[in-house]
Protein backbone atom coordinates (compact mmCIF):
# COMPACT_ATOMS: atom_id res chain seq x y z
CA UNK A 1 0.00 0.00 0.00
CA UNK A 2 1.30 3.52 -0.97
CA UNK A 3 -1.31 5.41 1.30
CA UNK A 4 0.43 7.88 3.34
CA UNK A 5 -0.53 6.91 6.64
CA UNK A 6 -0.57 9.97 9.16
CA UNK A 7 1.72 9.78 12.36
CA UNK A 8 -0.21 8.96 15.44
CA UNK A 9 -1.04 12.32 17.49
CA UNK A 10 -2.32 13.55 20.33
CA UNK A 11 -6.38 13.94 20.46
CA UNK A 12 -7.57 17.01 19.73
CA UNK A 13 -10.67 16.59 20.85
CA UNK A 14 -12.16 14.14 23.10
CA UNK A 15 -15.60 13.51 23.58
CA UNK A 16 -16.60 11.17 26.61
CA UNK A 17 -19.45 9.36 27.18
CA UNK A 18 -21.36 12.43 26.83
CA UNK A 19 -25.23 12.87 27.61
CA UNK A 20 -27.55 15.39 26.65
CA UNK A 21 -30.62 17.34 28.07
CA UNK A 22 -33.00 19.50 26.06
CA UNK A 23 -35.78 21.80 27.92
CA UNK A 24 -34.48 19.17 31.25
CA UNK A 25 -36.49 16.20 29.99
CA UNK A 26 -35.86 15.43 26.31
CA UNK A 27 -32.74 12.69 26.43
CA UNK A 28 -30.87 12.84 23.04
CA UNK A 29 -27.66 11.61 23.41
CA UNK A 30 -27.25 8.79 25.50
CA UNK A 31 -23.82 8.31 25.94
CA UNK A 32 -21.26 9.57 23.16
CA UNK A 33 -18.19 9.03 22.74
CA UNK A 34 -15.32 9.99 20.04
CA UNK A 35 -12.18 11.42 19.17
CA UNK A 36 -10.26 13.41 16.69
CA UNK A 37 -6.79 13.16 16.25
CA UNK A 38 -4.64 16.26 16.00
CA UNK A 39 -4.64 16.71 11.80
CA UNK A 40 -7.85 13.91 11.23
CA UNK A 41 -10.74 14.59 9.36
CA UNK A 42 -13.12 12.46 11.36
CA UNK A 43 -17.11 11.88 9.73
CA UNK A 44 -19.94 12.07 12.39
CA UNK A 45 -22.74 9.69 10.08
CA UNK A 46 -26.08 8.86 11.11
CA UNK A 47 -29.50 9.72 9.76
CA UNK A 48 -31.91 12.67 10.43
CA UNK A 49 -32.31 13.22 13.93
CA UNK A 50 -29.34 10.93 14.62
CA UNK A 51 -28.06 13.26 17.20
CA UNK A 52 -25.24 14.75 15.00
CA UNK A 53 -25.81 18.54 15.50
CA UNK A 54 -26.63 18.13 18.70
CA UNK A 55 -23.02 16.50 19.42
CA UNK A 56 -21.39 19.30 17.42
CA UNK A 57 -23.22 22.05 19.41
CA UNK A 58 -22.67 20.42 22.86
CA UNK A 59 -19.09 20.29 21.88
CA UNK A 60 -18.89 24.35 20.50
CA UNK A 61 -21.12 24.74 23.75
CA UNK A 62 -24.07 26.12 21.85
CA UNK A 63 -27.03 24.32 23.39
CA UNK A 64 -27.42 26.56 26.12
CA UNK A 65 -28.54 29.31 23.68
CA UNK A 66 -31.53 25.75 22.98
CA UNK A 67 -32.23 24.89 26.03
CA UNK A 68 -30.02 21.80 25.67
CA UNK A 69 -27.62 20.94 28.58
CA UNK A 70 -24.55 18.41 28.60
CA UNK A 71 -25.75 16.43 31.65
CA UNK A 72 -22.75 14.22 31.94
CA UNK A 73 -19.55 13.16 30.96
CA UNK A 74 -16.85 15.79 29.40
CA UNK A 75 -15.31 17.20 26.31
CA UNK A 76 -11.46 17.75 26.58
CA UNK A 77 -9.55 19.79 23.75
CA UNK A 78 -6.30 19.17 23.90
CA UNK A 79 -6.40 17.71 27.34
CA UNK A 80 -8.57 20.32 28.86
CA UNK A 81 -11.91 20.51 29.72
CA UNK A 82 -14.30 22.79 27.98
CA UNK A 83 -17.80 21.55 28.81
CA UNK A 84 -17.80 25.04 30.79
CA UNK A 85 -16.21 27.56 28.04
CA UNK A 86 -18.49 30.26 26.51
CA UNK A 87 -18.55 29.69 22.61
CA UNK A 88 -16.29 32.91 22.68
CA UNK A 89 -13.48 31.42 24.53
CA UNK A 90 -13.78 28.56 22.59
CA UNK A 91 -13.62 30.36 19.33
CA UNK A 92 -10.31 32.07 20.74
CA UNK A 93 -8.75 28.74 21.54
CA UNK A 94 -9.38 27.28 18.39
CA UNK A 95 -12.58 25.92 17.68
CA UNK A 96 -15.09 27.32 15.78
CA UNK A 97 -18.57 25.99 14.43
CA UNK A 98 -19.33 26.20 10.75
CA UNK A 99 -23.53 25.70 11.35
CA UNK A 100 -25.88 23.36 9.37
CA UNK A 101 -27.71 25.45 7.00
CA UNK A 102 -24.62 27.95 6.78
CA UNK A 103 -26.41 30.69 9.01
CA UNK A 104 -24.33 33.63 6.89
CA UNK A 105 -25.65 36.97 7.97
CA UNK A 106 -27.54 37.89 5.47
CA UNK A 107 -27.81 41.44 5.20
CA UNK A 108 -24.10 42.08 5.53
CA UNK A 109 -22.09 41.72 2.57
CA UNK A 110 -19.90 38.75 1.84
CA UNK A 111 -16.45 40.45 3.14
CA UNK A 112 -18.15 41.74 6.15
CA UNK A 113 -19.44 38.37 6.89
CA UNK A 114 -15.43 37.18 6.68
CA UNK A 115 -14.70 40.14 9.07
CA UNK A 116 -16.92 38.77 11.59
CA UNK A 117 -15.30 36.16 11.86
CA UNK A 118 -12.51 37.72 13.54
CA UNK A 119 -14.20 39.69 16.21
CA UNK A 120 -12.92 37.13 18.82
CA UNK A 121 -9.05 38.49 17.48
CA UNK A 122 -9.50 41.90 18.76
CA UNK A 123 -10.01 45.75 16.98
CA UNK A 124 -8.37 45.11 13.19
CA UNK A 125 -4.78 44.92 13.77
CA UNK A 126 -2.29 42.61 13.29
CA UNK A 127 -2.78 39.44 10.15
CA UNK A 128 -7.15 39.94 9.23
CA UNK A 129 -6.12 41.40 6.25
CA UNK A 130 -3.31 38.79 5.30
CA UNK A 131 -6.03 35.91 6.26
CA UNK A 132 -8.77 37.77 3.99
CA UNK A 133 -6.27 37.41 1.17
CA UNK A 134 -5.86 33.36 2.61
CA UNK A 135 -9.28 33.07 2.66
CA UNK A 136 -9.96 34.38 -0.92
CA UNK A 137 -6.98 32.23 -2.14
CA UNK A 138 -8.97 28.94 -1.22
CA UNK A 139 -12.45 30.61 -2.36
CA UNK A 140 -11.47 32.80 -5.27
CA UNK A 141 -15.18 33.03 -5.72
CA UNK A 142 -15.68 35.17 -2.92
CA UNK A 143 -13.73 37.18 -3.86
CA UNK A 144 -15.83 37.66 -7.19
CA UNK A 145 -18.51 38.29 -4.67
CA UNK A 146 -17.03 40.20 -1.48
CA UNK A 147 -19.54 43.18 -1.84
CA UNK A 148 -22.47 41.38 -2.42
CA UNK A 149 -25.02 40.95 0.21
CA UNK A 150 -24.81 37.13 1.70
CA UNK A 151 -28.50 36.76 1.78
CA UNK A 152 -28.23 37.20 -2.26
CA UNK A 153 -25.52 34.68 -3.13
CA UNK A 154 -26.08 31.31 -4.36
CA UNK A 155 -26.22 27.89 -1.79
CA UNK A 156 -22.51 26.87 -2.64
CA UNK A 157 -21.25 30.47 -2.20
CA UNK A 158 -23.13 30.82 1.40
CA UNK A 159 -21.42 27.50 2.25
CA UNK A 160 -18.30 29.08 1.09
CA UNK A 161 -18.53 32.33 3.52
CA UNK A 162 -19.82 30.21 6.44
CA UNK A 163 -16.86 28.34 6.17
CA UNK A 164 -14.55 31.30 5.03
CA UNK A 165 -15.88 32.92 8.56
CA UNK A 166 -14.26 30.10 10.62
CA UNK A 167 -11.39 30.15 8.83
CA UNK A 168 -11.13 34.27 9.94
CA UNK A 169 -10.76 33.17 13.63
CA UNK A 170 -7.82 30.78 12.60
CA UNK A 171 -9.01 27.74 14.01
CA UNK A 172 -7.42 24.65 14.70
CA UNK A 173 -10.48 22.34 14.92
CA UNK A 174 -13.89 23.22 13.14
CA UNK A 175 -16.64 21.32 13.31
CA UNK A 176 -18.92 21.41 10.09
CA UNK A 177 -22.35 20.75 10.29
CA UNK A 178 -23.91 19.60 6.89
CA UNK A 179 -21.50 21.23 4.06
CA UNK A 180 -23.55 19.09 1.25
CA UNK A 181 -26.89 20.19 2.49
CA UNK A 182 -29.00 21.52 -0.51
CA UNK A 183 -25.99 21.53 -3.03
CA UNK A 184 -25.49 19.95 -6.14
CA UNK A 185 -23.14 17.27 -6.55
CA UNK A 186 -20.19 18.70 -8.35
CA UNK A 187 -20.35 21.70 -5.58
CA UNK A 188 -20.14 19.28 -2.79
CA UNK A 189 -17.07 17.88 -4.31
CA UNK A 190 -15.23 21.15 -4.87
CA UNK A 191 -16.20 22.04 -1.13
CA UNK A 192 -14.46 18.32 0.11
CA UNK A 193 -11.88 19.08 -1.79
CA UNK A 194 -11.12 22.20 -0.20
CA UNK A 195 -11.53 21.10 3.45
CA UNK A 196 -9.19 18.59 2.43
CA UNK A 197 -6.90 20.84 1.35
CA UNK A 198 -7.17 23.42 4.48
CA UNK A 199 -6.78 20.19 6.54
CA UNK A 200 -3.45 19.33 4.60
CA UNK A 201 -1.77 22.69 3.91
CA UNK A 202 -3.11 24.40 7.39
CA UNK A 203 -3.35 21.92 9.80
CA UNK A 204 -6.86 22.23 10.47
CA UNK A 205 -8.36 19.27 12.15
CA UNK A 206 -12.16 18.83 10.77
CA UNK A 207 -15.41 17.11 12.88
CA UNK A 208 -17.89 16.94 9.79
CA UNK A 209 -21.44 15.64 10.64
CA UNK A 210 -22.97 14.26 7.30
CA UNK A 211 -25.49 12.64 5.84
CA UNK A 212 -23.86 12.44 2.51
CA UNK A 213 -21.93 8.99 4.10
CA UNK A 214 -20.26 8.02 0.45
CA UNK A 215 -18.71 11.21 0.27
CA UNK A 216 -17.79 11.94 3.39
CA UNK A 217 -16.04 8.32 3.76
CA UNK A 218 -14.12 9.37 0.82
CA UNK A 219 -12.58 12.45 2.82
CA UNK A 220 -12.18 11.05 6.15
CA UNK A 221 -9.78 9.98 7.82
CA UNK A 222 -11.96 8.18 10.48
CA UNK A 223 -15.51 7.77 11.00
CA UNK A 224 -18.31 7.34 13.83
CA UNK A 225 -21.87 6.52 12.93
CA UNK A 226 -24.41 7.70 15.24
CA UNK A 227 -27.91 6.10 15.73
CA UNK A 228 -30.77 7.08 18.27
CA UNK A 229 -28.12 9.27 19.98
CA UNK A 230 -25.76 6.45 20.17
CA UNK A 231 -22.42 5.52 18.89
CA UNK A 232 -23.56 2.65 16.82
CA UNK A 233 -20.13 1.64 14.71
CA UNK A 234 -17.23 3.40 14.53
CA UNK A 235 -13.71 2.91 12.14
CA UNK A 236 -11.03 4.07 9.79
CA UNK A 237 -12.88 5.39 6.85
CA UNK A 238 -11.89 3.29 4.14
CA UNK A 239 -12.66 0.57 6.26
CA UNK A 240 -16.48 1.77 7.23
CA UNK A 241 -16.82 2.62 3.09
CA UNK A 242 -16.54 -1.05 2.79
CA UNK A 243 -17.93 -2.60 5.61
CA UNK A 244 -21.23 -4.43 4.73
CA UNK A 245 -23.83 -2.95 6.81
CA UNK A 246 -22.90 0.60 6.22
CA UNK A 247 -22.70 -0.36 2.47
CA UNK A 248 -26.57 -1.61 3.18
CA UNK A 249 -28.09 1.25 5.50
CA UNK A 250 -25.74 4.33 4.56
CA UNK A 251 -24.56 3.88 0.84
CA UNK A 252 -27.49 3.18 -0.60
CA UNK A 253 -26.30 -0.99 -1.64
CA UNK A 254 -29.32 -2.11 -0.59
CA UNK A 255 -33.13 -2.26 -2.01
CA UNK A 256 -34.75 -3.12 1.23
CA UNK A 257 -34.53 0.44 2.00
CA UNK A 258 -33.15 1.63 5.02
CA UNK A 259 -33.51 -0.34 8.49
CA UNK A 260 -32.72 0.17 11.92
CA UNK A 261 -28.76 -1.03 12.55
CA UNK A 262 -30.41 -2.76 15.41
CA UNK A 263 -32.54 -5.09 12.75
CA UNK A 264 -29.13 -6.64 11.47
CA UNK A 265 -27.96 -9.66 12.95
CA UNK A 266 -23.94 -8.87 12.27
CA UNK A 267 -24.18 -5.85 13.65
CA UNK A 268 -22.61 -5.44 17.35
CA UNK A 269 -23.41 -2.58 18.94
CA UNK A 270 -20.84 -1.00 20.89
CA UNK A 271 -21.44 -0.05 24.05
CA UNK A 272 -18.19 2.76 25.31
CA UNK A 273 -17.42 3.29 28.25
CA UNK A 274 -14.79 5.57 29.68
CA UNK B 1 -44.64 84.68 -2.06
CA UNK B 2 -48.20 84.20 -2.05
CA UNK B 3 -49.45 83.85 1.80
CA UNK B 4 -51.99 80.82 0.69
CA UNK B 5 -48.25 79.07 -0.67
CA UNK B 6 -46.01 80.83 2.23
CA UNK B 7 -48.41 79.20 4.57
CA UNK B 8 -48.61 75.81 3.27
CA UNK B 9 -44.70 75.83 3.60
CA UNK B 10 -44.91 76.68 6.78
CA UNK B 11 -47.01 74.11 7.99
CA UNK B 12 -45.28 71.65 6.11
CA UNK B 13 -41.41 72.57 6.97
CA UNK B 14 -42.62 72.78 10.74
CA UNK B 15 -44.36 69.46 10.24
CA UNK B 16 -41.05 67.88 8.42
CA UNK B 17 -39.18 69.46 11.55
CA UNK B 18 -41.16 68.18 13.61
CA UNK B 19 -41.16 64.79 12.82
CA UNK B 20 -37.81 64.72 12.77
CA UNK B 21 -38.05 64.85 16.73
CA UNK B 22 -40.47 61.96 16.87
CA UNK B 23 -37.42 60.31 14.63
CA UNK B 24 -35.33 60.74 17.44
CA UNK B 25 -37.02 59.07 19.74
CA UNK B 26 -37.82 56.05 17.33
CA UNK B 27 -34.39 55.79 16.73
CA UNK B 28 -34.08 54.43 20.06
CA UNK B 29 -36.60 51.57 19.90
CA UNK B 30 -35.23 51.07 16.27
CA UNK B 31 -31.79 49.92 18.10
CA UNK B 32 -32.83 47.74 20.80
CA UNK B 33 -35.49 46.08 18.54
CA UNK B 34 -32.62 45.44 15.93
CA UNK B 35 -30.15 44.10 17.83
CA UNK B 36 -32.19 41.84 20.62
CA UNK B 37 -35.82 41.51 19.18
CA UNK B 38 -36.86 43.59 22.23
CA UNK B 39 -39.72 46.29 21.80
CA UNK B 40 -38.50 48.85 24.57
CA UNK B 41 -41.35 50.48 25.96
CA UNK B 42 -39.21 52.35 28.52
CA UNK B 43 -37.48 54.02 26.07
CA UNK B 44 -39.54 57.23 26.67
CA UNK B 45 -39.05 56.78 30.10
CA UNK B 46 -35.03 57.33 29.62
CA UNK B 47 -35.92 60.17 27.86
CA UNK B 48 -36.96 61.63 30.08
CA UNK B 49 -34.97 60.66 32.82
CA UNK B 50 -32.08 61.84 30.82
CA UNK B 51 -33.17 65.14 30.22
CA UNK B 52 -33.97 65.50 33.84
CA UNK B 53 -30.99 64.66 35.04
CA UNK B 54 -29.19 67.01 32.72
CA UNK B 55 -31.75 69.78 33.33
CA UNK B 56 -30.99 68.95 37.31
CA UNK B 57 -27.20 69.05 37.13
CA UNK B 58 -27.22 72.31 35.40
CA UNK B 59 -29.84 73.91 37.94
CA UNK B 60 -27.25 72.88 40.84
CA UNK B 61 -25.23 75.06 38.60
CA UNK B 62 -23.19 72.56 36.76
CA UNK B 63 -21.78 73.38 33.37
CA UNK B 64 -23.21 72.37 30.58
CA UNK B 65 -20.53 70.69 28.66
CA UNK B 66 -19.47 68.52 32.60
CA UNK B 67 -23.39 68.52 32.79
CA UNK B 68 -23.96 66.78 29.51
CA UNK B 69 -21.04 64.77 29.44
CA UNK B 70 -21.73 63.12 33.28
CA UNK B 71 -25.35 62.40 31.87
CA UNK B 72 -23.91 60.87 29.11
CA UNK B 73 -21.75 58.82 31.30
CA UNK B 74 -25.18 57.89 33.71
CA UNK B 75 -27.17 57.12 30.49
CA UNK B 76 -24.62 54.25 29.29
CA UNK B 77 -24.44 53.05 32.97
CA UNK B 78 -28.15 52.52 32.95
CA UNK B 79 -28.50 51.12 29.97
CA UNK B 80 -25.35 48.50 30.67
CA UNK B 81 -26.98 48.19 34.08
CA UNK B 82 -30.82 47.47 32.64
CA UNK B 83 -29.29 44.63 30.73
CA UNK B 84 -27.82 42.78 33.51
CA UNK B 85 -30.36 42.88 35.46
CA UNK B 86 -33.77 42.68 33.60
CA UNK B 87 -32.69 41.15 30.58
CA UNK B 88 -29.80 38.95 31.18
CA UNK B 89 -32.02 36.91 33.20
CA UNK B 90 -34.93 36.58 30.76
CA UNK B 91 -32.70 35.43 28.21
CA UNK B 92 -34.38 32.58 25.86
CA UNK B 93 -38.17 33.68 27.18
CA UNK B 94 -40.64 34.52 24.92
CA UNK B 95 -40.68 37.97 23.61
CA UNK B 96 -43.97 39.20 25.66
CA UNK B 97 -41.90 38.22 28.65
CA UNK B 98 -39.65 41.02 27.87
CA UNK B 99 -41.80 43.37 26.70
CA UNK B 100 -43.66 43.13 30.09
CA UNK B 101 -40.44 43.35 31.65
CA UNK B 102 -39.96 46.68 29.94
CA UNK B 103 -42.92 48.11 31.22
CA UNK B 104 -42.33 47.28 34.46
CA UNK B 105 -38.87 48.71 33.64
CA UNK B 106 -40.78 52.01 32.33
CA UNK B 107 -42.10 52.37 35.90
CA UNK B 108 -39.34 51.63 37.64
CA UNK B 109 -37.32 54.32 35.85
CA UNK B 110 -39.97 57.15 35.70
CA UNK B 111 -40.43 56.65 40.15
CA UNK B 112 -36.49 56.59 40.56
CA UNK B 113 -36.16 59.48 38.33
CA UNK B 114 -38.92 61.46 40.45
CA UNK B 115 -37.41 60.29 43.78
CA UNK B 116 -33.95 61.57 42.74
CA UNK B 117 -34.82 64.65 40.88
CA UNK B 118 -38.40 65.48 42.38
CA UNK B 119 -41.07 66.19 40.58
CA UNK B 120 -41.79 69.64 39.58
CA UNK B 121 -41.23 70.24 35.68
CA UNK B 122 -38.20 72.45 34.75
CA UNK B 123 -37.43 75.14 31.51
CA UNK B 124 -34.79 73.99 29.42
CA UNK B 125 -32.68 76.13 27.94
CA UNK B 126 -29.63 75.48 25.53
CA UNK B 127 -28.85 79.14 24.22
CA UNK B 128 -30.88 78.39 21.24
CA UNK B 129 -34.31 80.23 21.57
CA UNK B 130 -37.44 78.51 20.24
CA UNK B 131 -38.23 81.69 17.94
CA UNK B 132 -38.63 81.85 14.18
CA UNK B 133 -36.27 82.82 12.13
CA UNK B 134 -36.14 86.72 11.40
CA UNK B 135 -34.83 86.42 7.85
CA UNK B 136 -37.61 83.91 6.87
CA UNK B 137 -39.96 85.79 8.08
CA UNK B 138 -39.78 89.05 6.50
CA UNK B 139 -38.48 88.17 3.07
CA UNK B 140 -41.00 84.84 2.80
CA UNK B 141 -42.64 85.80 5.62
CA UNK B 142 -43.19 82.08 6.69
CA UNK B 143 -42.28 81.26 10.22
CA UNK B 144 -40.08 78.91 10.79
CA UNK B 145 -38.15 78.21 15.01
CA UNK B 146 -34.74 78.57 14.70
CA UNK B 147 -34.41 75.52 17.42
CA UNK B 148 -36.39 73.09 14.71
CA UNK B 149 -33.67 73.63 12.51
CA UNK B 150 -30.82 73.16 15.05
CA UNK B 151 -32.79 70.09 16.44
CA UNK B 152 -32.78 68.57 12.46
CA UNK B 153 -29.33 69.34 12.17
CA UNK B 154 -28.21 67.63 15.60
CA UNK B 155 -30.89 64.64 14.89
CA UNK B 156 -28.89 64.76 11.32
CA UNK B 157 -25.57 64.69 13.16
CA UNK B 158 -26.81 61.98 15.55
CA UNK B 159 -27.63 59.78 12.25
CA UNK B 160 -24.42 60.11 10.47
CA UNK B 161 -22.36 59.11 14.05
CA UNK B 162 -24.74 55.82 14.31
CA UNK B 163 -24.56 55.15 10.33
CA UNK B 164 -20.58 55.24 10.60
CA UNK B 165 -20.44 53.20 13.75
CA UNK B 166 -22.81 50.18 12.32
CA UNK B 167 -20.90 50.39 9.17
CA UNK B 168 -17.45 51.28 9.82
CA UNK B 169 -16.96 49.39 13.46
CA UNK B 170 -16.08 46.12 13.95
CA UNK B 171 -18.54 46.64 17.16
CA UNK B 172 -21.10 48.12 14.50
CA UNK B 173 -20.52 45.06 12.12
CA UNK B 174 -21.12 42.95 15.63
CA UNK B 175 -24.10 44.26 15.83
CA UNK B 176 -25.52 43.90 12.83
CA UNK B 177 -24.34 40.78 12.47
CA UNK B 178 -26.45 39.57 15.71
CA UNK B 179 -29.59 41.65 14.47
CA UNK B 180 -29.25 39.05 11.22
CA UNK B 181 -28.66 36.06 13.08
CA UNK B 182 -28.17 34.98 17.04
CA UNK B 183 -27.03 31.76 16.81
CA UNK B 184 -24.74 32.27 14.13
CA UNK B 185 -22.85 35.44 15.93
CA UNK B 186 -22.71 33.11 18.75
CA UNK B 187 -20.75 30.73 16.86
CA UNK B 188 -18.29 32.52 15.75
CA UNK B 189 -17.41 34.34 18.83
CA UNK B 190 -18.78 37.24 19.17
CA UNK B 191 -20.65 37.53 23.02
CA UNK B 192 -24.21 38.65 22.50
CA UNK B 193 -24.31 39.81 26.17
CA UNK B 194 -21.63 42.76 25.55
CA UNK B 195 -23.33 43.74 22.39
CA UNK B 196 -26.70 43.88 24.20
CA UNK B 197 -25.24 46.15 26.53
CA UNK B 198 -24.19 48.01 23.74
CA UNK B 199 -26.87 48.86 22.37
CA UNK B 200 -28.37 49.59 25.59
CA UNK B 201 -25.89 52.22 26.32
CA UNK B 202 -26.14 53.50 22.35
CA UNK B 203 -29.90 53.50 22.98
CA UNK B 204 -29.28 55.60 26.48
CA UNK B 205 -27.01 57.84 24.66
CA UNK B 206 -29.87 58.74 21.62
CA UNK B 207 -32.38 59.36 24.30
CA UNK B 208 -30.48 61.81 26.04
CA UNK B 209 -29.99 63.49 22.91
CA UNK B 210 -33.85 63.17 22.29
CA UNK B 211 -34.58 64.27 25.93
CA UNK B 212 -32.51 67.67 25.12
CA UNK B 213 -34.66 68.21 21.82
CA UNK B 214 -37.57 67.44 23.51
CA UNK B 215 -37.12 69.06 26.67
CA UNK B 216 -36.62 72.27 25.09
CA UNK B 217 -39.75 72.19 23.18
CA UNK B 218 -42.27 70.97 25.90
CA UNK B 219 -40.31 71.60 29.14
CA UNK B 220 -38.63 68.85 31.31
CA UNK B 221 -41.16 67.24 32.73
CA UNK B 222 -43.55 63.67 33.61
CA UNK B 223 -45.00 64.22 30.11
CA UNK B 224 -41.98 63.56 28.31
CA UNK B 225 -42.78 60.19 28.78
CA UNK B 226 -45.41 60.54 26.30
CA UNK B 227 -43.21 61.22 23.59
CA UNK B 228 -43.04 57.26 23.55
CA UNK B 229 -46.23 56.74 22.03
CA UNK B 230 -45.59 59.76 19.89
CA UNK B 231 -42.46 57.13 18.35
CA UNK B 232 -45.06 54.19 17.79
CA UNK B 233 -46.81 55.20 14.97
CA UNK B 234 -43.51 56.39 13.62
CA UNK B 235 -42.25 52.50 13.89
CA UNK B 236 -45.10 51.46 12.46
CA UNK B 237 -44.56 53.13 9.15
CA UNK B 238 -40.98 53.08 9.14
CA UNK B 239 -40.19 49.23 10.24
CA UNK B 240 -39.19 48.44 13.91
CA UNK B 241 -35.81 47.71 12.24
CA UNK B 242 -34.62 49.84 10.31
CA UNK B 243 -32.88 53.34 11.18
CA UNK B 244 -33.84 55.46 7.76
CA UNK B 245 -37.23 53.95 8.29
CA UNK B 246 -37.54 55.88 11.57
CA UNK B 247 -36.11 58.95 9.89
CA UNK B 248 -38.67 58.75 6.57
CA UNK B 249 -41.54 57.30 8.98
CA UNK B 250 -40.68 60.63 11.26
CA UNK B 251 -40.78 62.78 8.33
CA UNK B 252 -44.03 61.78 7.25
CA UNK B 253 -46.19 61.51 10.84
CA UNK B 254 -44.77 64.99 11.75
CA UNK B 255 -45.71 66.11 7.99
CA UNK B 256 -49.24 64.44 7.71
CA UNK B 257 -50.05 65.78 10.92
CA UNK B 258 -49.47 68.93 10.79
CA UNK B 259 -50.95 69.48 7.40
CA UNK B 260 -53.93 67.17 8.58
CA UNK B 261 -54.63 69.81 11.89
CA UNK B 262 -54.67 72.69 9.71
CA UNK B 263 -56.27 71.59 6.61
CA UNK B 264 -58.42 69.22 7.18
CA UNK B 265 -58.72 69.27 11.24
CA UNK B 266 -61.29 72.37 10.67
CA UNK B 267 -63.65 70.01 9.11
CA UNK B 268 -63.82 67.97 11.98
CA UNK B 269 -63.91 71.28 14.53
CA UNK B 270 -60.07 70.43 15.44
CA UNK B 271 -58.12 68.87 17.40
CA UNK B 272 -57.10 65.92 15.14
CA UNK B 273 -53.12 66.54 15.50
CA UNK B 274 -53.17 63.78 18.84
CA UNK B 275 -54.80 60.90 16.91
CA UNK B 276 -54.55 61.65 13.50
CA UNK B 277 -50.76 60.05 13.39
CA UNK B 278 -52.44 56.66 14.58
CA UNK B 279 -55.04 56.83 11.35
CA UNK B 280 -52.16 57.29 9.01
CA UNK B 281 -50.19 54.34 10.12
CA UNK B 282 -52.71 52.09 10.30
CA UNK B 283 -54.28 52.88 7.07
CA UNK B 284 -49.98 52.14 6.15
CA UNK B 285 -50.45 48.86 8.28
CA UNK B 286 -52.92 48.03 5.38
CA UNK B 287 -50.81 48.26 2.18
CA UNK B 288 -47.55 47.37 4.25
CA UNK B 289 -47.78 45.35 6.72
CA UNK B 290 -43.97 44.92 7.18
CA UNK B 291 -43.54 49.09 6.94
CA UNK B 292 -41.79 51.06 4.56
CA UNK B 293 -38.02 49.77 5.18
CA UNK B 294 -38.88 46.57 7.63
CA UNK B 295 -36.70 43.95 6.84
CA UNK B 296 -36.98 42.30 4.19
CA UNK B 297 -36.33 38.40 5.15
CA UNK B 298 -34.34 37.23 2.00
CA UNK B 299 -35.55 33.87 1.28
CA UNK B 300 -33.13 32.36 -0.69
CA UNK B 301 -31.32 29.28 0.14
N1 LIG C 1 -33.72 22.41 20.60
C1 LIG C 1 -34.20 21.16 20.68
N2 LIG C 1 -35.15 20.87 21.59
C2 LIG C 1 -35.63 19.61 21.68
N3 LIG C 1 -35.24 18.59 20.92
C3 LIG C 1 -34.30 18.81 20.00
C4 LIG C 1 -33.73 20.11 19.82
N4 LIG C 1 -32.82 20.04 18.84
C5 LIG C 1 -32.83 18.75 18.41
N5 LIG C 1 -33.71 18.02 19.10
C6 LIG C 1 -33.97 16.58 18.92
O1 LIG C 1 -32.77 15.90 19.08
C7 LIG C 1 -32.66 14.84 18.16
C8 LIG C 1 -31.33 14.94 17.43
O2 LIG C 1 -31.32 16.11 16.65
P1 LIG C 1 -30.06 16.59 15.83
O3 LIG C 1 -30.41 17.87 15.21
O4 LIG C 1 -28.88 16.54 16.69
O5 LIG C 1 -29.96 15.45 14.72
P2 LIG C 1 -29.06 15.39 13.42
O6 LIG C 1 -28.37 14.10 13.46
O7 LIG C 1 -28.23 16.60 13.29
O8 LIG C 1 -30.16 15.35 12.29
P3 LIG C 1 -30.15 16.02 10.82
O9 LIG C 1 -29.40 15.08 9.96
O10 LIG C 1 -31.59 16.06 10.48
O11 LIG C 1 -29.52 17.35 10.94
C9 LIG C 1 -33.85 14.93 17.25
O12 LIG C 1 -34.78 13.95 17.63
C10 LIG C 1 -34.42 16.29 17.51
O13 LIG C 1 -35.81 16.26 17.42
MG1 LIG D 1 -28.13 18.09 11.97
Amino acid sequence: MSAVIKPKTDPILSVINIEVIYDHVILVLKGVSLEVLDGQIVALLGANGAGKTTTLKAISNLLRAERGEVTKGMILYRGERIDRSSPAELVKRGICQVMEGRHCFQHLTVEENLLTGAYTRGYIASGVREELEKVYRYFPRLKERRHAQSGYTSGGEQQMTAIGRALMARPRMILLDEPSMGLAPQLVEEIFEIVRELNRKEGVSFLLAEQNTNIALRYADYGYILENGRVVMDGEGRELAENEDVKEFYLGFSSAGRRSFRDVKSYRRRKRWL
Amino acid sequence: MPTQVAFFVEVLAGGLLAGVMYALVALGFVLIYKASGVFNFAQGSMVFFAALTFVSLTERGWNFWLALAVTLVVMVVLGVVIERTVLRPLVNQPQITLFMATIGLTFVLEGLSQLIWGSQPHGLELGIADVPIDWLSQKLNINISQFDIFAAFVAGALVAVLAVFFQKTRIGRALRAVADDHQAALAVGIPLQHIWAIVWAVAGFVALVAGLMWGVRNGVQYALTFTALKALPVLLIGGFESIPGAIIGGLIIGATEKLAEVYVGPMFGGGIESWFAYVVALLFLLVRPEGLYGEKHIDRV
